[in-house]
């Protein structure tokens, strides 16, 4: 088999191409820390409004999630986090899990999880917004 | 060197696990990644709050109490202090990637600052809730 590789027959100009960097994974470094700015406000938002809405119950709840700047920015809350630790957690799991089966398969759990969580929460918080008005 | 042994010992490995000092700016490059991971955690629950207000009053009275007892407020402090350190040690983090500020002394006093920061800000919010009636 690997006297057969295709490698075997690729000039060294061809696998020194095939070898280097492919310029594209600075693409998560600059956006874990683009989603990072954007979450130093937006988490420091959801503290003072966690803090407004926590004694209102499930009316105050829906109010204050009816208006169309509390739902935009819970979404982005929620959306910018998701990429943030989505990005994060495939690094963890690239550092610590080895055997190629079990990396690919949390890999693509983290993707799901992420992907789902943010359908979910997107269309809970229109349901209530769009909801709440009638 | 011309006196050097003709055996060559095994080199030690560094930096190993086990063969290193604990220092500050470690334990807060450890804590970034677990304040992550606890922050991951906190968004879900996050998610799990709007879905719970779009489900009905019921569902949401049963979420909001799950979250109001004694389990889920040491939850929710628990994030909040991962919330406030992961901040203040990501700041360091962007701060860091303009070059600045990785000299040992400087790394290590940012590092008690960061850690400081978190508790102070977690029980200040917390103190906070219960001024406003919200806990
Ligand atoms: C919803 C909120 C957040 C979540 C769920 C979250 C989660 C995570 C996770 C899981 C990691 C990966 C840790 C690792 O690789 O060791 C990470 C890294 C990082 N976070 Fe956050 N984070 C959040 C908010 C923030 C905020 C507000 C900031 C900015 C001040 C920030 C700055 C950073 C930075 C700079 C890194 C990269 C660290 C590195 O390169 O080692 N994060 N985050």
């Amino acid at each position: 088999m690997s006297e057969f590789r295709a490698a075997q027959f690729r000039t060294a100009l061809g696998r020194a191409r095939g070898l280097g960097s492919a310029k594209h994974g600075v693409g998560h470094f600059i956006g874990q820390r683009v989603s990072a700015v954007a979450l130093l406000f937006l988490t420091l938002w959801g503290v003072a409004a966690a803090l407004s809405v926590a004694a209102g119950g499930y009316d105050g709840a829906r109010t204050w999630l009816a208006s169309p700047v509390n739902a935009a920015l819970l979404g982005l809350l929620i959306l910018a986090g998701l990429y943030h630790a989505q990005l994060g957690m495939r690094t963890i799991i690239e550092d610590y899990i080895e055997r190629p089966i079990t990396k690919a398969a949390l890999l693509i759990l983290n993707a799901f999880v992420g992907w789902g969580v943010a359908a979910l929460a997107l269309v809970s918080i229109l349901k209530v917004t769009f909801g709440a008005g009638s | 060197m011309a006196d050097a042994p003709p055996v060559l010992r095994a080199r030690p490995l560094s930096p190993h696990i086990l063969q290193w000092r604990w220092h500050i700016t470690m334990a807060t490059s450890i804590l970034h990644r677990v304040t992550g991971v606890g922050l991951y955690v906190g968004l879900l629950i996050l998610a799990g709050w709007a879905l719970a207000l779009a489900s009905g009053p019921d569902i949401y009275a049963t979420y909001a109490g799950l979250l109001g007892s004694l389990v889920g407020r040491i939850i929710l402090f628990g994030v909040t202090v991962c919330l406030f350190f992961h901040i203040a040690n990501g700041l360091r983090h962007l701060v860091w990637d303009f070059g600045k500020g990785l000299a040992p002394h400087t790394a290590n006093i940012t590092a008690w600052i960061a850690l400081a920061f978190a508790g102070v800000a977690a029980v200040g919010v917390w103190v906070l809730a219960a001024v406003m009636g919200a806990l």
